[in-house]
């Protein structure tokens, strides 16, 4: 990244926020990575590594309120929305105190409180639910949006290809961001698909498609910020391809013998945290001193967390029996309240149904009545 | 009470309910314009316009799963599959998201949603259009299962489905949108989980839901000439089973037939049976008799398909072998 | 702790019992009700079950050994249980030689044997949960009720069929063995016995008779019967395509001039009389090892056919040595007919604890003396031998003349 002729358009406070984001996720795969070899963790963990700026480039970008939800590389977007680490690290551990109770694990990171709707385990499934919300936002005519990740291999399944239709020509206001890291597990995209640019499918739908460096949070960023206020101005769903890479196996369990020492090593030098520092640094955005500091505070705030996991008890045995059915009047768990004692604030509420007006016309009548007559029918 | 025909008292319902809750709406393919494969939904675009009356393409994992999202952020979405067979594509929806939200998030997040449409054979429609897949669905935690056999539990039962605060599935069918019933007006909610004595009886119990409902009924008839009093209990609700119904009936007639239009193998009525020889063995005079589809793929030939089919004469020779009459 | 399977003691007069096959292997896991080896018998050859669960841990009596009934011829251990040695075989009664009959086995492990359900000659009794309940609660013997569900299954109507008749609760078990009835599929309308005691009279009777003819002091009537009329009978039947021999006409009229003649249908038990209620008759069928006596139960009720039938049935599965213990045991009188081999006339020994058998010959065409004139007649020679302990020369006598009467004009046997 080349120091710009002009002064930066971005503030030292926002620079400094990615930062120390892009800072936490690293930090928290590398001692989640530490501790499932330790057997704190288990089953699937899938870690972020190499992929930060594709998640808290979008998150600055958009509102508190917007949506979000993702695939089950989900520990970065969470964390970067402000859900609390300890609770994240808690939940990868099993542990009662996470953000699921610990019936989640690590690809199921729900954090209703910071509008992130989700980590899902089977690829693409996703991908209708964003349309869904987005759905739900437009029908309340609310003025937000949703941002939904998956990764390049969901792109080959059937649920993006009937959402995106279905999005694209009832213009929902949704963002799609594909996190394109080049491998669907350990096959590169480019063997499984005879179109590897997945942009270029949003062409079919009559959709907004276009590709991005998503090793450059700024990039992301823009992005990410072009394209919800082109949804919150009605025209419809956005499809953006980060190209990105992770720089660990697929899961913990993966060898990744797939890919060549080199490639790793010659994709690390697009590291996205230092580039953001060193642009920092290079437009007076930020000093040494500063990212120092970060670091040091996150280093202690990801200690804490695994401290705070690993001294949680386990989920008693009473919690079985709860959330598979939602009993009458019982209330959502509101997990900072529950675990913390927070007051949660910013949980999501909406208009009743007696107070909800629908004014959405979805398909106009002049519309259909138009489409009938050029067909030559009267209804 | 007025008379209204089954799929008539399917609109009342969904009327009512899009009346009362501005939250609800229904989506499917030809649920808009075309006023319903089956005319469940007619009147109804009119009535409520093109964001609440959602005419989809026919993408049954999408707009499936674009209603579980919708559910997720407070609406109350009714999607109607044109036939369960269809809804095949939208089990990972149904199955690992509606089902599964509330625990994977810990408590976080509801899934108020209904799926409903008809199942079971049609009529002369060959394999892929002729299968009673409800035992699929009652197999999973997280999804209550519904399949009323009248037209005032298809109206009350909708009802209470859609005010649920969880995924509920329900199976209507294709043959009995036409039948006829009385029908209660206005605020007739069937609450979901209770099985209902159709016919009381004191000889034997027979089981059953859905279509099946009239061929037992039918069954009853005729056993009642031949002095046997049958007890019909519709189980209305397939997940969860109304344990305690069953027990009861049971435990009087001392005998249990169970009618079930899909297969035998992993079918509900072994669930059924199961709950009758664990909780009620020693009040058993005979073992649990079941009436079941044939172990085959449904056929067109008229009479293969009929005699895939549980009917009548089938029932009251499951019943006759129960109480160890001749001629079973 | 491993507990000893015991040689069972499977019919009355069994002593001893050869194993002929273990169908369990050292080491097998055996659930209650299992089989675990084929006995034979001085009767039949029949199968040893488990009473418990566990695994086999020891085989003491092999395959073609015997042993005497009571003595321990493997061990279980018990499920759940250590697998705890069995007792050294030095412990144990050594298994003994086919030949070598030893003294019965002590009361105690008799009694043992003889209380587990097989054993006592009962069968499993087959019967919904619910039958099973009622019986229960309302104190009934499921064993006394005969099932009309499929195989014999007691079901709910048959409990409440013989509740309203009256069926009882089961008695204590008689303390002699011999007295014990076998439960069979046709014992719910069969009238009880009785017993009553040996008066004073019959007990200076039945010493001094002893000490003429020790063991069961026997005494014999003959007469000779006119066999055209049953012989009819037969070729009747036959006309009508159904398989009737004179035999079972003499099994009927045998069942019923004992049914007529009560008196005849007694057992000596220590001091008691027992006063049979039902009418039970033994037909003896002669195998290639020996001879056995099946019983045809409530014969007095069964109509020709079903006795020919039932006779036919039981000798065919007499041959195969496949009797079951309660049906060659108990019984009023025996038949016992060498007519086939042209035996004009014997004399027969009583099978006890009956008290009495039937001997009967070939039927031959005879001349005889009819209204002055000589005539051909069918004529059949039947000696009956009673146990004089209970049974005087007037009763036997009686009797068999009623029973010439019911042959001599057998539709008699109608009324």
């Amino acid at each position: 990244m080349e120091a710009p002729a002009v002064a930066s358009p971005y503030s030292k406070d926002l620079l400094l926020t990615m930062y120390r984001k892009m800072y936490l996720i690293r930090r928290f795969e590398e001692r989640a990575g530490q501790q499932y070899t330790l057997g704190k963790i288990a089953g699937f963990c899938h870690l972020y590594i190499g992929q930060e700026a594709v998640a808290v480039g979008p998150i600055e970008a958009i509102r508190k309120e917007d949506y979000m939800l993702s695939a089950y590389r989900d520990h970065g977007q969470p964390l970067a929305r402000g859900s609390d680490a300890g609770m994240v690290m808690a939940e990868l551990f099993g542990r009662g105190t996470g953000y699921s109770k610990g019936k989640g694990g690590s690809m199921h990171i729900f954090d209703i409180e910071h509008q992130f709707y989700g980590g899902y385990g089977i690829v693409g499934g996703q991908i209708p639910l964003a349309a869904g919300m987005a759905f739900a936002s437009r029908y309340r005519n609310e003025d937000r949006v949703t941002v939904c990740y998956f990764g390049d291999a969901a792109a080959n399944q059937g649920a993006l290809h009937e959402t995106f239709n279905m999005a694209s020509k009832w213009k929902l206001p949704v963002i799609y961001i594909c996190e394109n890291n080049r491998y669907g597990m350990g096959t590169a995209i480019s063997r499984t698909s005879a179109v590897p640019e997945i942009y270029k499918r949003a062409a079919a739908y009559d959709m907004r498609g276009e590709p991005v460096d998503g090793m450059d949070v700024l990039k992301m960023y823009e992005a990410v910020k072009d394209a919800a206020a082109w949804c919150r101005a009605g025209k419809g769903p956005v499809l953006l391809e980060a190209n990105t890479y992770r720089f660990r196996g697929h899961s913990m369990a993966d060898p990744a013998t797939y890919r060549s020492k080199q490639e790793v090593e010659e994709e690390r030098k697009g590291d996205p945290i230092p580039k953001l520092r060193d642009y920092a640094i290079k437009n007076g955005l930020g000093a040494d001193a500063d990212f120092e500091r970060i670091e040091e505070e996150v280093k202690a705030q990801v200690d804490a967390a695994v401290k705070f996991a690993d001294e949680s008890p386990e989920p008693s045995l009473e919690e079985l029996w709860r959330d598979t059915i939602v009993e009458p009047g019982e209330p959502d768990v509101r997990p900072r309240e529950r675990v913390l004692g927070t007051k949660v604030t910013n949980w999501p509420s909406y208009p009743s149904g007696q107070e909800l007006k629908v004014t959405w016309d979805l398909e106009p009548r002049e519309q259909a009545e138009l489409a009938d007559k050029k067909a030559g029918l009267t209804r | 009470m007025p008379e209204l025909m089954y799929r008539e008292a399917l609109n009342q319902a969904l009327a009512e309910e899009m009346e009362r809750d501005a939250n609800v709406f229904l989506i499917g393919e030809e649920v808009g314009r075309y006023n319903g494969a089956f005319k469940v939904s007619q009147g109804l675009l009119d009535k409520f316009g093109s964001a609440r009356i959602i005419d989809a393409p026919i993408s049954e994992l999408g707009f499936g799963g674009m209603s579980v999202g919708a559910a997720m952020v407070g609406l109350r979405p009714v999607v109607e599959m044109m036939t369960w067979n269809f809804a095949i594509l939208a089990m990972d929806q149904i199955v690992n998201n509606a089902a599964k939200l509330r625990h994977m998030s810990g408590g976080q997040l509801r899934c108020p949603i209904v799926f409903r449409g008809p199942g079971g054979a049609g009529g002369r429609l060959s394999s892929q259009h002729s299968q009673a897949l409800e035992s699929n669905y009652a197999h999973f935690p997280g999804l209550k299962v519904i399949a009323p056999a009248t037209p005032a539990d298809a109206k009350g039962m909708l009802k209470a489905a859609i005010r649920d605060e969880n995924p509920v599935i329900m199976f209507e069918g294709e043959r009995l949108y036409a039948l006829k019933g009385e029908v209660p007006e206005g605020e007739h909610v069937v609450p979901l989980g209770k099985a209902d004595v159709k016919r009381e009886g004191t000889d034997v119990t027979v089981i059953t839901w859905s279509r099946m409902y009239y061929f037992c009924m039918q069954a009853a008839e005729e056993l009642a000439k031949e002095g046997i009093s049958v007890e019909v209990l519709d189980l209305r609700t397939l997940r969860p089973l109304d344990e305690e119904a069953i027990l009861a009936s049971v435990r009087k007639t001392n005998r249990a037939v169970i009618v079930e239009e899909g297969w035998a193998l992993a079918g509900i009525g072994a669930s059924v049976v199961d709950i009758i020889q664990s909780k009620a063995f020693d009040e058993l005079d005979a073992p649990v008799e079941r009436v079941t589809g044939l172990d085959v793929n449904m056929s067109y030939a008229a009479n293969l398909e009929n005699a895939t089919q549980p009917d009548a004469p089938k029932i009251i020779a499951a019943v006759k072998k129960v109480l160890y009459r001749q001629g079973a | 702790m491993a507990t000893p399977i015991q040689m069972p003691s499977l019919s009355p007069t069994m002593t001893e019992g050869k194993i002929v096959k273990w169908l369990k292997k050292v080491g097998d896991k055996v659930t209650s009700g299992e089989a675990l080896a084929e006995l034979e018998t001085d009767k039949s050859n029949l199968e040893i079950e488990a009473y418990d669960d566990g695994t086999l841990a020891e085989i003491v009596v092999g395959e073609n050994q015997s042993a005497p009934v009571g003595s321990p011829i493997a061990y279980l251990t018990p499920k759940g249980g250590k697998a705890a040695a069995a007792p050294t075989p030095a412990a144990a009664p050594k298994p003994v030689e086919a030949a070598a009959p030893k003294p019965p086995a002590p009361a105690a492990q008799a009694t043992s044997a003889a209380s587990a359900p097989v054993a006592s000659g009962g069968r499993r009794v087959r019967a919904s949960p619910l039958a099973k309940k009622i019986a229960k609660d309302r104190g009934l013997d499921i064993a006394q009720v005969q099932g009309s569900g499929p195989s014999g299954r007691v079901v709910k109507r048959d409990i409440e069929e013989a509740l309203a008749r009256g069926v009882k609760a089961p008695a204590a078990a008689p303390s002699a063995p011999v007295a014990r009835k076998a439960p069979t599929a046709a014992t719910v309308a069969r009238p009880e016995a009785r017993s009553e005691p040996l008066s004073s009279m019959r007990k200076v009777i039945a010493q001094r008779m002893t000490e003429v003819k020790p063991g069961v002091p026997h005494f014999y009537l003959t007469l000779e019967v006119e066999m055209d009329a049953a012989v009819k009978v037969r070729e009747e039947a036959k006309a009508m395509e159904l398989k009737v021999s004179v035999n079972d006409l003499i099994v009927k009229a045998v069942a019923m001039a004992v049914r007529r003649y009560p008196k005849i249908n007694v057992s000596l038990q220590g001091d008691q009389v027992v006063h049979h209620g039902s009418v039970d008759v033994g037909i003896a069928v002669a195998l290639e090892q020996g001879l056995i006596t099946p019983v045809i139960r409530d014969a007095d009720t069964k109509g020709l056919q079903a006795i020919s039938t039932e006779v036919r049935e039981l000798a065919e599965r007499a041959r195969k040595r496949a009797l079951k213990p309660e049906e060659y045991t108990g019984g009023s009188i025996t038949v016992s007919n060498l007519g086939m081999y042209g035996i004009d006339q014997f004399v027969a020994i009583i099978n006890p604890p009956q008290a009495s058998i039937l001997a009967v010959g070939a039927v031959a065409d005879k001349v005889v003396a009819r209204d002055g004139q000589m005539v051909i007649r069918k004529m059949m020679t039947a000696t009956l031998s009673c146990d004089h302990r209970i049974i005087d020369g007037a009763i036997g006598a009686e009797f068999l003349r009623e029973l010439r009467g019911l042959l001599e004009h057998p539709t008699r046997l109608l009324f």
